[in-house]
């Protein structure tokens, strides 16, 4: 697979770690001249729902709220005025029982689009999505498809508390499932056109300080962005950072904190973590030597520590330094308190130190 | 509902076939179609205890509820969100001896799974059979999302048919998809085969109301329940709940009573849980002994019928194993096949060359 290289041009609303002022419910304020000013996030994903369901009658979404309401971050905005309630259907606070109901219309030929309100929802359809989502391909020994995506809200810095702030993406990545977590508008775009497309189930993870905090002018037509292909943020030798999602924004701008001290960070974006960029990975270790994951999960047993072991395993000798992990402190999940949440987050303070401590090893 | 009601529930004499407007040639097939299912059960359970199968999954009790499910509904419309006891409705849906055996031996040509999945994990996507997991209950939602996609593409002559034990209706996933299909007043038939037993534990234990069917109550659609020892009453019953379904009054949950009269599987020992007295009663009045004095006492078949049809499917059941311990394992080199299907997108991200540095 060939990586894929691009730096976009993104409007950071936030050039600080401060977490999104508006909180976890962000008003819907795009308004007029948003397509000059580039599209959010939330805009993005609205896009490629939009030209999705345009484009395939087989294409459904359902979750809770997502109808009139336009779903509690406004993702679905406009779409039930125009598709309908049979293809914007809003459902009972039944997220087991709605994630089966998706995988039912799938095996009969539709293409449903979940929307689980908040990850932290998620876990009660963990049997539907690990039992049957991630296994009837292969237990059908590819008779049966499930073209489905479910889309959720992740991650920390909007005052979420315990229960809206979780990152739990590690637990999402077995076979059988692909999984998404785009840190920038375009991405999140082509990448969920593609998951739309794709035969198989798509865990699609959308990190809520990002919905609407950056923005970035969305190429014109039909484009996807496939999975597995990261995206380099800013070119480097000194070290390499490797990321997704929020802490990705992060680590540009600790690399920039940084640089004047005669560290030149690249940062990798993964874009995917089921599949992910090996190939990115190890080339990007192979010319700086030295590797920090950064992730926003807590660190024992977060995705990290798979990447940690494939640079040990592929890259040994081209070290200079241990990979290094950076992650959240492994407690439950992040407090309410802002004190407390800001002591939790990897930020790009806690980054830039931890790019110092590497680069001086 | 017409027929089958609580009341004639667990009559001593069937119901007679003509009044629920089945043919005696249907009443034949009925009786054939659990006949054949009720061999391979015994065949297989022989198997087992011979060491020449692992795992055997008892379907001995269900064969008339199943074929009378069966007969109400159409293999070539309709789909089965099946129970794992469902040996004689995926038989009615096409599968035949040879392949069931297949699986059986978890060979390469399992139709199902290519050995993949354990013993009667059913699926087919050709013959309208859902495939299914282990864990109890997450095929009753995927039951009603089925029938959603059917509306949304517009078919109107078919059900989805969500066939569970009593014991998955305790999970959570059951009351969500009654809640779900009766919202959106969906063409799904809820159909529980109460066999009495969750494993080990008990109607009694198991529910604080004397009867599945009760809990339809809760969502606004029908609960029925019928003698699932009775193919022609539960035919009347689900005909019925069909027939309102595709005519748009939405769901109907269907309890049919039986006794499972086997352990749990293969690897239970149903001694340590419930009385012999209380297996040799049902034993007295099961399937297949009340089909078989129905047959003869409206004179469709002789003894000496039933006789040679007995030894037609032996014949087919001896051919079938004898093919299927012959036939080969899946390679081993195919473990990492179909974890994913293949996909690429087709217009990747034209524009990222012009925003590389």
């Amino acid at each position: 697979m060939t990586t894929t290289i691009h730096v976009p041009a993104l409007h950071h609303a936030h050039d600080d770690d401060t977490p999104t002022a508006h909180g976890l419910f962000s008003p819907t304020t795009e308004g007029a001249g948003a397509a000059e000013r580039g599209a959010t996030m939330v805009e993005a994903i609205r896009a490629a729902l939009f030209e999705e369901m345009e484009r395939d009658p087989r294409v459904f979404v359902l979750g809770e709220d997502v109808g009139p309401r336009g779903g509690v971050f406004g993702v679905t905005q406009g779409l039930y005025e125009r598709f309908g309630a049979a293809r914007v259907l809003d459902t009972p606070i039944a997220e087991s029982g709605f994630t089966g109901f998706a995988i039912g219309a799938a095996l009969l030929g539709a293409v449903p689009v979940v929307e689980i309100q908040f990850v932290d929802f998620i876990m009660s359809a963990l049997d539907q999505i690990f039992s049957d989502l991630a296994k009837t391909y292969y237990r059908s020994n590819g008779d049966a498809r499930l073209p489905v995506v479910i889309r959720a809200p992740i991650g920390g810095g909007v005052h979420g508390g315990l229960y809206h702030s979780q990152s739990p993406e590690n637990l999402f990545i077995m076979p059988g499932l692909k999984v998404a977590m785009p840190s920038t508008p375009r991405d999140a775009k082509g990448m969920l056109k593609a998951a739309i497309r794709d035969p198989n189930p798509v865990i699609f993870f959308e990190h809520k300080q990002l919905y609407r905090s950056i923005r970035e002018p969305l190429p014109p037509g039909d484009f996807l962005i496939p999975f597995g292909v990261a995206r380099l943020v800013r070119p480097g030798t000194t070290l390499s950072v490797i990321s997704w999602g929020a802490t990705v924004h992060a680590a540009a701008r600790a690399a920039e904190m940084v640089r004047a001290e005669g560290i030149d960070a690249e940062v990798l974006d993964l874009r995917s973590l089921q599949p992910y960029d090996r190939a990115a990975i190890l080339a990007s270790v192979t010319k700086t030597h030295r590797a920090l994951i950064v992730h926003e999960a807590s660190k024992t047993n977060g995705f990290g520590g798979e990447i940690a072991a494939l640079i040990a395993d592929e890259a040994f000798l081209e070290l200079d330094a241990p990979v290094r992990r950076l992650a959240a402190p492994d407690v439950p999940a992040a407090p309410f308190n802002s004190q407390l949440e800001s002591a939790y987050l990897v930020d790009a303070a806690k980054i830039a130190a931890a790019m110092r401590d590497l680069a001086a090893f | 509902m017409a027929a089958g009601n609580a009341a004639d529930a667990h009559a001593d004499v069937l119901t007679d076939h003509r009044s629920v407007g089945l043919t005696d040639a249907d009443a034949v097939a009925i009786f054939t179609l659990m006949l054949r299912a009720r061999e391979i059960d015994d065949r297989m359970w022989t198997l087992n205890q011979q060491g020449r199968v692992a795992f055997v999954v008892p379907t001995r009790g269900q064969e008339a509820a199943q074929a009378g499910i069966a007969w109400a509904l159409d293999p070539a419309k309709d789909w089965l969100f099946p129970h794992y006891r469902d040996l004689a409705l995926v038989m009615h849906y096409g599968f035949t001896v040879r392949e069931l055996f297949l699986m059986y031996y978890a060979k390469a040509d399992d139709i199902i799974s290519g050995g993949r999945q354990m013993t009667h994990h059913w699926g087919s996507q050709a013959r309208h059979i859902a495939t299914m997991s282990s864990p109890l209950g997450t095929g009753i939602p995927q039951a009603v999302g089925g029938a959603y996609a059917m509306r949304l593409r517009g078919e109107t002559d078919a059900v989805t048919v969500s066939l569970f034990g009593e014991g998955a209706a305790s999970k959570g996933d059951f009351y969500e998809a009654c809640s779900l299909a009766a919202l959106h007043t969906l063409p799904v038939l809820f159909i529980c085969e109460n066999n009495q037993y969750a494993i080990s534990v008990s109607m009694a234990k198991q529910s604080p109301v004397p009867h599945v069917a009760d809990r339809a109550a809760a969502f606004g659609f029908p609960g029925v329940i019928v003698d699932g020892t009775d193919p022609f009453a539960t035919y009347a019953t689900v005909q019925a709940a069909r027939a309102r379904a595709v005519a748009g009054g939405g769901p109907t949950l269907i309890e049919t009573e039986m006794y499972r009269l086997l352990p749990h599987t293969s690897d239970d020992n149903d001694r340590t849980y419930r009385p012999r007295e209380e297996v040799a009663a049902a034993e007295a009045r099961e399937p297949m002994v009340r089909i078989t004095q129905h047959v003869q006492e409206y004179g469709l078949l002789t003894a000496a019928a039933i006789h040679d049809l007995t030894e037609a499917v032996r014949a087919e059941i001896a051919a079938a194993v004898a093919y299927a311990e012959a036939a080969p394992d899946p390679d081993p080199a195919t473990l990492t096949d179909h974890v994913y299907a293949p996909y690429e997108p087709e217009t990747i991200d034209a524009t990222a060359s012009e925003m590389q540095t």
